[in-house]
């Protein structure tokens, strides 16, 4: 049903986690939290992406003594382990390719602490995003990082992932925000690392090497989180661009004004186009652009100076109008607009791409330009949206999976995005990760030096390589999915 | 299943938005009793690599079809009615299905059959054996739930409503200034629940309607909405129904088909689905679906120009039923309505759009899990500190009386049309506003 080489159900013969390795499962965290059938093996083999892998077995641990438990017999056992949050990632980071367990966190998301004296909150790696940013707001603070994901997906998979979001432009990604964290190794031991001393030099970094990690190096069990004071005031503008390059411009201008927005979201004339078609929002048609742009701060009368001097920037930048929202109604219509983006894409076209390339500031331009021209030389809609303001875009292929001729041209249009935004100084992911998605691509990025080190990175921490195999370095068997 | 339900299918992108809305999801942390899960297992079944399992079919049934999750789906996948699409095509043992039909078909189907099974309760409430039971303490010994059961029942009339409605009701004034844009003939979809259950209630429907200058038609010939069969996977009878009521009310040539029951008027508007493959049915089914209103639509239209309402000094909070909610997209209406009562402090419950448990047969079904529900929805109802909880569905409104006397809260359980006309002046202003 599926294109080839998209996705495949991994039918093995024999189950890689023996009765033994079952039982001994059950006897950790006892019988009803280790699930075999395949019915309930079925709906943890997926995540946000395209990719499709059973595991032998799902094991929900409800603490860290317990996932050192289980994490030490699959060692000894070379057992696969695949840590999973809410499956929400978008590289098939928490997909089993390999099968073995899958370790879903779930379960695990309590808060464990919020402290407003030292400014952090201490949780599980199963809390959901959404859920602590509403826990610390009414405590009148604040956790930036917020991913389109944040009402569905868990702050472990975050820190796996180091995600980002719309904000991080003016308050940066989650690695900006773990202090401390609690980890069993993929060998059992239990280390933890970090404190909540804002400033800590003593020994390397190690919090630092397990944010973005993939799930490759450890399993974090607890989070220690900084916390800002929550922003009173938050303020939306809509900037409308006749020449997509003018759009392009306007974070230096703001810059230059000694701003930084909270948020700087760009829709092209394609997005637009989709969203009026199926959300009829009012966005004007004639242009090549529309940006979407907000910012925070401590009372209203700040606020909407530093908006006056934003909306002076896109003029500048050459904005043909910029709408301030001056009530809450507004404000919400405005980011309806942004939120109407992903849902009128997927309705536009039976399946999409979501890709999720970065590039330098002063490129920012000449990336759109190159994924127009990419659109047409592939026939293939790719609408683009995305964090201007810090160079990370999200570019569309819109297609259909059945279709596989069109899949065809997908992947090389997939492939040569990516080499553009290598070309151009920038990144294959600046968001979502490599996982398995773009594994294969890894040698387009990164040189052979780099691969090598992190590879011996991987060795060091986990000598048996049962920690979610498979991911982000590329195989030798696998060749580019083109 | 139809290309529409696969291509409908493949929609889903995994993003999981429908995570943080599911109830079964929220209360077990399993994506096996998540939308996405479901939706993962039907396309595996789909795509043969599952069979119709026994295990299967027990995930299908824990769905409660409160559709939350088709309202949160930015991808627009009806996953609640891939499911009942699901169930349809399940396999049943000869005796769970001699059961079910037994009950779907023999009692949840005309008014008649309805009238004939609720004949015991009637009596009990009637004749006075419901006040020996309590007097004689005989009450006590019943177990708890269905201690809760029994004060959950509202006051039922010895003849359910059906019975004692006229066929025609007059309007209770003329129209002064007659507004062709208005409904005038409204064709009334007398839910099976409202008629043997809460006849009082829809006999308010009917008062407030003739009220607003409406002649209302009750065809005696209707038969269940076929909701209940949808819901338990007997597709063949709920078509079979679909096209008995499009029929009767074919014939009556109203300007508005009115339901007061959420289920009953989620279940007509999709009549146009459920029959669209059919040729000879496809055309009429859409011209019903289209004149359908639920109650709370109608009144949000009517009341603002008609009505001459008297102050209500009551702070009111509403749960929003499931198919209301999320089956008709239906949120600001009732909500409108109520604001609409002078004197009257409308007051928003947290989770005021989370299922209540009760979920058609889901009660009687996962009595564990409908608990479950009930409680949390009680709990967000007491924090609300109100005099009256409004709902509009009799699923909702039973479960909601259930849940104050278990949990000893001391509130009036109303439907909106009942706020609306314990408000309405006499009418012998009406179309007039002052």
């Amino acid at each position: 049903m599926w294109g080839k080489g998209v996705s495949f159900w991994l039918e093995r013969e024999f189950a890689m986690v023996s009765d033994k390795a079952i039982s001994r499962l059950q006897a950790i965290v006892g019988r009803e939290r280790v699930l075999t059938s395949l019915e309930e093996r079925t709906v943890y083999a997926y995540d946000g992406t395209w990719a499709q892998y059973l595991p032998d077995v799902v094991v929900s641990p409800h603490s860290t003594e317990e996932v050192a438990e289980i994490l030490r017999l699959a060692n000894e056992l070379r057992i696969p382990v695949v840590p999973r949050g809410a499956g929400t990632g978008l590289s098939g980071g928490s997909v089993p390719v390999e099968g073995g367990i899958c370790l879903n966190l779930v379960r695990m998301n309590r808060i464990l602490e919020i402290s407003p004296e030292d400014m952090v909150a201490v949780v599980q790696p199963g809390v959901v995003n959404g859920a602590l940013q509403k826990a610390v707001e009414e405590r009148g603070l604040f956790y930036p990082p917020d991913p389109a994901s944040m009402n569905q997906s868990t702050i472990g998979g975050n820190i796996a992932e180091n995600a980002g979001g719309p904000r991080c432009l003016k308050y940066g990604v989650t690695r900006d925000y773990v202090m401390a964290l609690e980890v069993v190794l993929p060998t059992g031991e239990i280390l933890r690392t970090g404190s909540r001393a804002l400033k800590n030099v003593t020994g390397f970094n190690l919090v630092g090497i397990f944010v973005g990690s993939e799930g490759l190096l450890g399993v974090v069990t607890e989070a220690t989180l900084r916390l800002i004071p929550k922003p009173a005031v938050t303020l939306s503008a809509m900037a409308s661009y006749p020449k997509l390059e003018g759009a392009s411009e306007t974070m230096g201008a703001i810059l230059r004004r000694g701003i930084i927005p909270c948020a700087l979201e760009l829709m092209d004339a394609a997005t637009i186009h989709c969203v009026e078609e199926h959300a009829h929002l009012g966005l004007p048609q004639d242009v090549e652009a529309v940006l979407l742009i907000s910012q925070d701060g401590p009372d209203h009368e700040v606020v909407l100076r530093q908006m006056e001097i934003i909306a002076d920037a896109c003029q500048e930048s050459g904005a043909r109008n910029v709408e301030v929202a001056a009530t809450p109604e507004e404000h919400e219509a405005l980011w309806a607009a942004r939120r109407a983006v992903s849902p009128s894409l997927a309705r536009m076209r039976p399946n999409k791409l979501g890709e999720d390339i970065s590039v330098p500031p002063s490129k920012v331009t000449q990336a759109l330009r190159e994924l127009r021209r990419i659109s047409e030389k592939y026939q293939l809609p790719i609408p683009v949206f995305g964090h201007i303001g810090d160079g990370n875009l999200h570019p569309n292929i819109l297609c259909d999976r059945r279709n596989p001729d069109e899949m065809r041209r997908v992947n090389e249009a997939a492939k040569e995005i990516f080499q553009m935004a290598v070309s151009l100084g920038g990144a294959l992911s600046g968001e979502h990760g490599i996982g398995l998605s773009k594994r294969d691509f890894l040698p387009l990025d990164l040189t052979p030096e780099s691969i090598a080190l992190q590879k011996r990175i991987k060795e060091l921490f986990d000598p048996n390589g049962i920690l979610n195999p498979g991911k982000v370095f590329p195989t030798e068997l696998s060749a580019p999915s083109s | 299943m139809k290309p529409q339900w696969i291509d409908n299918l493949l929609a889903c992108t995994r993003c999981g938005a429908c995570l943080p809305v599911c109830p079964t999801y929220n209360s077990t942390l399993e994506e096996v009793q998540s939308p996405r899960g479901r939706v993962a297992l039907i396309t595996a079944v789909e795509e043969g690599k599952l069979g119709l399992s026994s295990a299967f079919a027990e995930h299908m049934y824990h769905c409660l079809d409160c559709r939350a999750c088709q309202t949160a789906c930015p991808s627009g996948v009806k996953i609640g009615e891939l499911v009942l699409e699901a169930r349809a095509a399940l396999p049943e043992n000869p005796l769970k299905r001699f059961v079910k039909r037994l009950v779907l078909r023999g009692v949840l189907y005309s008014h008649k059959t309805v009238a004939l099974a609720s004949l015991p309760l009637r009596l009990y409430q009637n004749l006075g054996i419901r006040a020996l039971v309590h007097r004689l303490g005989i009450i006590r010994l019943l177990p708890r739930r269905l201690r809760e059961l029994e004060a959950g029942l509202p006051r039922i009339p010895l003849r359910p409503l059906m019975c004692s409605l006229p066929d025609v009701i007059p309007p209770a004034c003329r129209m002064e200034s007659p507004d062709s844009r208005r409904p005038k003939r409204v064709a009334f979809f007398l839910g099976c629940a409202m008629s043997a259950l809460f006849g009082d209630v829809s006999r308010a429907t009917v008062r407030v309607l003739t009220k607003l200058g409406c002649e209302v038609v009750v065809p005696k010939q209707q038969r269940c909405c076929g909701a209940p069969h949808a819901d338990q996977g007997d597709k063949e009878a709920s078509v079979a129904l679909a096209k008995h009521n499009i029929a009767v009310f074919e014939r009556i040539g109203a300007d508005v088909v009115v339901a007061d029951c959420a289920a009953c008027s989620a279940s007509l508007k999709e009549y146009a689905e459920l029959l669209a493959s059919e040729p000879a049915f496809a055309e009429r089914a859409r011209a019903f679906s289209a004149k359908v209103m639920d109650i709370n639509q109608l009144l949000a239209s009517l009341i603002p120009d008609r009505a001459v309402l008297r102050e209500l000094r009551k702070r009111v909070t509403y749960h929003s039923p499931c198919h209301l909610a999320h089956a008709q997209g239906i949120c600001k209406h009732p909500r409108a309505v109520l604001r609409s009562i002078p004197g009257l402090e409308f007051v928003e419950m947290e989770e005021a759009e989370w299922c209540c448990g009760s979920a058609g047969a889901y009660m009687l079904t996962h009595p564990k899990r409908s608990q479950e529900l009930m409680d949390r929805k009680m709990r967000n109802i007491a924090a609300a500190k109100a005099d009256v909880v409004a709902t509009s569905n009799p699923g909702c409104h039973l479960q909601i009386r259930m849940g104050c006397f278990r949990h000893g809260l001391q509130m009036e359980v109303k439907h909106v049309v009942e706020l609306v006309d314990e408000a309405l002046e006499a009418p012998h202003s009406c179309g007039e506003k002052a």
